[in-house]
């Protein structure tokens, strides 16, 4: 199972969705978008939680939906964990776990359930009830409730919307082991980009119910005209790797085709891949390079596009060599200093953040 | 304590109630769920049809149970093809009248119960494989359990307390159809006060005992699922 096909056509009160789709089924496939735009219908319409008038959904060689075929939602081998965590709440912990693990048989089992207990740390919660747990110890047996019919699928819709900050770092890492432990294809609906960039490998934007971009994760994350964060927080994610630790300055540096950059010292092994952040509000852009200057990353870079956003700013997109950022400078910069595409700059970095 | 013929007026009620609420639960169920979940069109009117009960005078419902269930109608008709006779005047048409008349107290509860439960946990019991039977009997009946109750009790409580339609539908023959509150306006007529009033009392006490337990139960159970 390498692919999940689909196309979806129906008309809701109000809005139409309208999708025809491949996505790669394997990684995490973020689904993402403004609230209103059809992640969550698109994904209810996969598990045949809802029925689409006009719809195809093949997942590898299995057709669960065309013209003649409609699989109830039971009959598909998929995992789903709601914003809610929808536990049962007349069962424990354990009972909820065993209720979907107890519905499939034996041979089917591959998921060790008592791993993905370990891997979310739930373990000395079996004997709860649900109303007797935290919001995100919920949400963390939800998951593991879902993973326990080892699906060839498993859908999240905004697991970690419904958490407060604290509660999203406490199950943030839990989602990273997952995607690193588990080989089963993951398809994560979601309207906050900062957790899209950690957890995703490929993305999906959707708005107004159809499909605006699709693809790995690096390149639409560097697509300015995409406009992916409603405030003022787009950035470019670079893949590197740890090249080397300063422990005087306690600064660690990271490599990747283009360039390196500097920042605060990380527990990481050297040669570690690593994935970084950096903000187009971080990145300004000089003709020269500057010397004098406090900040310690300064790129050569090429500039491969400008992009308005709004009426006092830009969005300037750079190649540094390999690899893209974005830059975002006020549109008087651009005419000031004569930015177009082909001009070669430096990109002045202020902040890197290590997301994984 | 009791006379013997009170005391006869007393176990056919019990007995009369329990058939009753045993029936009213199988067939009240099935209703109940469908007016949970349905979008139909119909759903209005089967609602209104199951609180008819409520507001009709028992012995325009009555009325209608005998006609249909009398030698012409078309009840009596089917019950006498089959060699059962008519059912006016025997326990089993009392029992077929009194489901009638209590239906709407049992289906309401669960109904509301069912409701509550909302489409959201049964949903998650299909993403983990749970074909609709096996919903329905592991998530909904489960969580319903309190709706359940409430609609044992009041189905019982309140076939103890008819009276209409039992008069117009089973009459008044001792250890067929003469229930306690018959019994008591016999008691009544005759000017036997005393017999009235053990048998008065009897009922007031039950009614009052009964409503207090399951607004004790209720309470409580709202307070463990909070």
């Amino acid at each position: 199972m390498n692919e999940l096909a689909t196309r979806f056509r129906h008309a809701y009160p109000g809005f139409g969705l309208d999708v025809d789709l491949r996505l790669p089924a394997r990684g995490v496939t973020a689904i993402f978008g403004p609230s209103g735009s059809g992640k969550t219908t698109l994904l209810r319409l996969i598990a045949g939680l809802e029925k689409a008038t006009d719809g195809y959904l093949a997942v590898g060689d299995a057709v669960w939906q065309d013209a003649d075929t409609f699989l109830p939602t039971h009959e598909r081998p998929l995992g789903y964990v709601f914003q809610d965590a929808r536990l049962f709440p007349h069962l424990d912990v354990r009972r909820n776990l065993d209720y979907g693990l107890s519905r499939i048989p034996t041979s089917s089992r591959k998921v060790a359930l008592d791993d993905v207990i370990d891997l979310l740390g739930i373990g000395h919660l079996m004997e709860r009830k649900p109303d007797r747990l935290s919001g995100g110890e919920r949400q963390r047996v939800a998951i593991a409730r879902a993973l326990g019919v080892s699906p060839r699928l498993l859908l999240m819709d905004e697991p970690l919307a419904a958490l407060d900050q604290a509660r999203k770092q406490e199950v943030l890492p839990y989602l990273e082991r997952l995607h690193d432990s588990l080989d089963i294809p993951v398809l994560y609906v979601s309207h906050a980009i900062d957790e899209v960039a950690r957890l995703a490998d490929h993305m999906l934007v959707l708005d107004a119910g159809r499909v605006v971009a699709q693809g790995p994760i690096i390149e639409l994350m560097a697509r300015a005209d995409l406009r992916l964060s409603r405030d003022d927080a787009e950035g470019a994610l670079i893949e590197a790797g740890v090249a080397a630790h300063d422990e005087s300055y306690q600064l660690t540096t990271v490599e990747f085709p283009g360039g390196r950059l500097s920042l605060p010292r990380q527990a990481r092994d050297v040669g570690q891949r690593v994935r970084v952040r950096v903000l187009a509000r971080d990145v300004s852009i000089t003709l020269a390079a500057q010397t004098g200057t406090s900040i310690i990353n300064i790129l050569p870079a090429r500039i491969t596009a400008v992009t308005a956003a709004g009426a006092s700013q830009c969005v300037v997109s750079l190649d540094l060599g390999g690899t893209a950022i974005l830059a975002r400078v006020t549109r008087k910069s651009v005419d000031v200093l004569g930015l177009k595409p082909g001009l070669d700059v430096h990109a002045q970095i202020k902040g890197v953040a290590l997301l994984k | 304590m009791f006379a013997a013929a009170n005391i006869e007026a007393i176990l056919l009620t019990i007995k009369l109630a329990s058939v009753v609420t045993a029936l009213l639960l199988l067939i009240g169920t099935p209703i109940a769920w469908w007016l949970a979940n349905t979008h139909s069109r119909l759903k209005p009117a089967v609602e209104a049809v199951v609180a008819l009960p409520i507001v009709l005078p028992p012995s325009v419902l009555g009325f209608y149970l005998l006609v249909a269930m009398g030698p012409h109608g078309p009840v009596g008709q089917i019950t006498q093809a089959l060699g059962l006779g008519t059912l006016p005047f025997t326990f089993t048409g009392l029992v077929v009248a009194s489901v009638f008349y209590s239906l709407p107290f049992v289906v309401q509860p669960i109904q509301n119960a069912f409701a509550a439960i909302g489409p959201g946990l049964l949903e998650a019991a299909a993403t983990l494989r749970a074909t609709p039977r096996d919903r329905f009997f592991t998530v909904a009946l489960p969580l319903a359990r309190p709706g359940f109750v409430t609609a044992a009790v009041l189905g019982f409580a309140h076939t103890v307390g008819e009276f209409g339609v039992v008069l117009m539908v089973g009459g008044n023959i001792p250890g067929q159809t003469r229930v306690v509150s018959v019994q008591i306006y016999d008691h009544v007529e005759a000017l036997e006060y005393g017999q009235a009033h053990e048998l008065a009392i009897l009922l007031m006490g039950f009614s009052f005992v009964t409503l207090f337990l399951l607004y004790a139960f209720n309470r409580r159970a709202t307070m463990l699922r909070t």
